[in-house]
């Protein structure tokens, strides 16, 4: 029998956590593909995620908005953005919020502006991961398993909608038009997305094939 | 494939939603007055028609909002789509209320 992990008392969760991808971080740079059919699959872990539900019209939900800078969007693919935090919104009463900020601070400062009007903030970091899908042919990839129209008439930087690719159910952000996607996957779905994007990618190292 | 306009996200394709049945199924008022042949209308008896039907759906992968669709069973065309809040549309000979 091995013998008990010993845990370095100095670190904490913070030190000890692991990415959900962390294991395909080889994989996924291998797949990368340069060029004018470029795209580039890379996870970004540990991005602060707070699933806010408030009452869009109530004063909370302006005062939230000041805390963080930025007001609420009020329609589906909308997102607002202040500093360091994203908000997109989920659906007519519910946001995530996406901060580079430390999580407990951020969670704190919402369920301060909350107060006791009816309505949840809940950290909810490890819930998704965040893949980073970028580069002239990412669109392209996309669209072998989005159902949503990604053209940018449709579509593009600042942008973020709920929807699926391949099977799997994903917050799509886009946030520039190189174009970069984020895709947010729940953490457990994230390898099978992962793999999925890896194979998606694949055709885009050879020639274009009329 | 069904293209349904979700009452906040918009047309979307029907993989992102849910099916949930029949919609304006009232609770019983008082189901412990119920004979079991009454609850049992209650759980299990729907409607069938073939032509427009009200229906519950749920947007799944996208707003997670339940919503009713009023479609023809038999060409599947969606004929409205209302929130749970909003009465259901008049339509001629439209089933699914009872």
């Amino acid at each position: 029998m091995a013998e008990p992990t010993t845990i370095d008392a100095g670190a904490g969760p913070v030190a000890l956590r692991t990415s959900p991808l962390a294991h395909l971080a080889e994989r996924m740079r291998a797949a990368a593909v340069t060029g004018a059919r470029g795209v580039a699959l890379t996870e970004r872990p540990f991005v602060t995620m707070v699933n806010l539900r408030v009452d869009p019209g109530s004063d909370a939900a302006v005062r939230i908005g000041k805390a963080l800078g930025a007001p609420l969007p009020l329609q589906c693919g909308h997102t607002t953005a202040s500093g360091p935090h994203t908000l997109a919104w989920l659906g007519p009463d519910e946001w995530l919020v996406l901060s580079h900020a430390d999580a407990t601070t951020v969670a704190g400062e919402l369920r301060e502006a909350l107060a006791a009007d009816p309505g949840s903030v809940v950290d909810v970091s490890a819930n998704r991961t965040t893949l980073e899908l970028s580069g002239p042919a990412a669109r392209q990839v996309l669209e072998k398993g989005c159902p949503l129209d990604l053209h940018p008439r449709a579509f593009g930087p600042g942008r973020a909608v709920s929807t699926t690719v391949g099977p799997v159910a994903v917050l799509l952000w886009q946030v520039d038009d190189t174009p970069a996607y984020r895709l947010f996957p729940r953490s457990s779905f994230a390898d099978y997305l992962a793999r999925w994007l890896i194979d998606a990618m694949t055709e885009y190292r050879g020639p274009d094939v009329p | 494939m069904l293209l349904i306009s979700c009452p906040w996200c918009g047309p979307r394709d029907e993989t992102e939603y849910h099916y949930g049945g029949q919609a304006h199924v009232p609770h019983p008022e008082s189901p412990a007055d119920l004979t079991d042949e009454q609850w049992a209308e209650y759980v299990f008896y729907r409607d069938n028609p073939k032509g427009p039907f009200a229906e519950r759906w749920v947007h799944s992968t996208g707003c997670r909002r339940w919503f009713n669709v009023l479609r023809d069973t038999a060409t599947h065309e969606v004929l409205a789509v209302y929130r749970l809040d909003e009465p259901r549309p008049e339509l001629p000979q439209a089933g699914g209320n009872r």
